[in-house]
């Protein structure tokens, strides 16, 4: 039964708990999607400074980590910028 | 010793209102003293559930506004002298009703019950803070669905927030047989995200729709939902039960031993 499944799709079951993971770290860092677009953007002016990036390709979001110091998992935000050029603006 | 209980989901439709009428009366099935409130004020349900809707003379609002006494507003049950039901008000809203005036109410009812079970209304506003006010613990009702569960989570965190620490989690309406083809998280997967504890799990059983139409709760029956029920009053009163294994009567195997074992 097991071989079974390998070959199957996730199962719906599954997507429901992931897709719930995902939402109730989100909702337990109560960060609105407003807050987390005005990070973004910052993000963005921030890293234009010193290179040029794909403002449109930005990604961010808050996903669940194990910490370091402590054995449980703790909240991180991950970003995620696809760079267009590195050569540095003549800084 | 009373204990003031609330029960509360933030989502609609997952089984408060069942889930209270069945933990009063499996309650009261054990010998204890029992009130039941409604404070569900405007959409009125409990008495339905119970089959007492016909002896409804004054209500919730009717008691804390002082056009009653407190006696003349409680319903006797039909089955059990030792549980009484105070409706809700079905021609008011949420505001008829503050949470200093149901913590007044909660502790003067103190005296003389063991058990005090609020029906919380569904939503986080003024109905949710009133039947919160005076409780000690909350039975957080949640089905096995994302939106469900979500909502379940911030509860949660609105009664951790308010003072309330002892929280149990009823998971209510799971189908085995969708659970085994994945197409439903389990109660592991749920104990998996959710840090509370679980309390008990209740199966979706279609006896608790034939026990609604005849208004009588099915805890205690023989029935999948009947038992799981009588299981979770029995360890609310503080009993160490095991939670129950929902998986019989699905699949060719069950079927098969259950047929073996009967001939």
């Amino acid at each position: 039964m097991y071989l079974f499944e390998m070959f199957r799709k996730k199962t719906s079951g599954t997507i429901a708990k992931d897709r719930l993971k995902l939402l109730l770290v989100s909702d337990r860092a109560n960060c609105s999607p407003e807050m987390m677009e005005m990070i973004k953007n910052d993000i963005i002016n921030v890293i234009s400074k010193y290179m040029e990036i794909d403002a449109e390709g930005v990604e961010i979001q808050i996903l669940e980590t194990d910490s370091e110091t402590t054995n449980g998992k703790i909240p991180a935000l991950y970003a995620n910028i696809p760079i267009l050029d590195m050569k540095n603006k003549g800084i | 010793m009373s204990e003031v209980i609330v029960v509360t989901s933030g989502k609609g439709g997952v089984g408060k209102t069942t889930t209270s009428a069945n933990v009063g009366t499996g309650l009261a099935m054990m010998g204890k003293k029992v009130i039941l409130i409604d404070t569900d004020i405007g959409l009125r349900n409990l008495d339905v559930v119970m089959g007492l809707e016909n002896r409804i003379v004054y209500n919730l609002v009717d008691v804390v506004e002082g056009n009653c006494r407190l006696k003349q507003a409680l319903i006797k049950d039909k089955r059990y002298s030792n549980l009484y039901l105070l409706p809700s008000a079905q021609t008011r809203d949420k505001t008829a009703v503050n949470p200093e005036q149901m913590k007044k109410l909660v502790e003067y009812l103190r005296e003389d019950y063991d058990y005090i079970l609020l029906d919380c209304p569904a939503g986080i506003e003024r109905g949710f803070q009133n039947a919160i006010a005076g409780a000690d613990r909350a039975l957080v009702v949640t089905t096995p669905e994302v939106s469900a569960i979500r909502d379940a989570d911030r509860i949660v965190g609105l009664l951790e927030s308010s003072g309330i620490v002892k929280i149990d989690l009823i998971l209510n309406r799971i189908r085995m047989d969708m659970v085994k083809r994945g197409d439903m998280m389990s109660l592991d997967d749920v104990m998996d995200i959710l840090a509370v504890h679980i309390i008990g799990a209740v199966p979706d059983d279609e006896n608790i729709v034939i026990s609604t139409n005849q208004g009588e709760p099915l805890v205690g029956m023989d029935s999948m939902a009947g038992q799981a029920y009588s299981n979770i009053c029995r360890r609310i009163a503080g009993e160490q039960i095991p939670l129950m294994n929902l998986d019989t009567g699905y699949g060719i195997w069950a079927k098969l031993t259950h047929l073996l074992k009967r001939a």
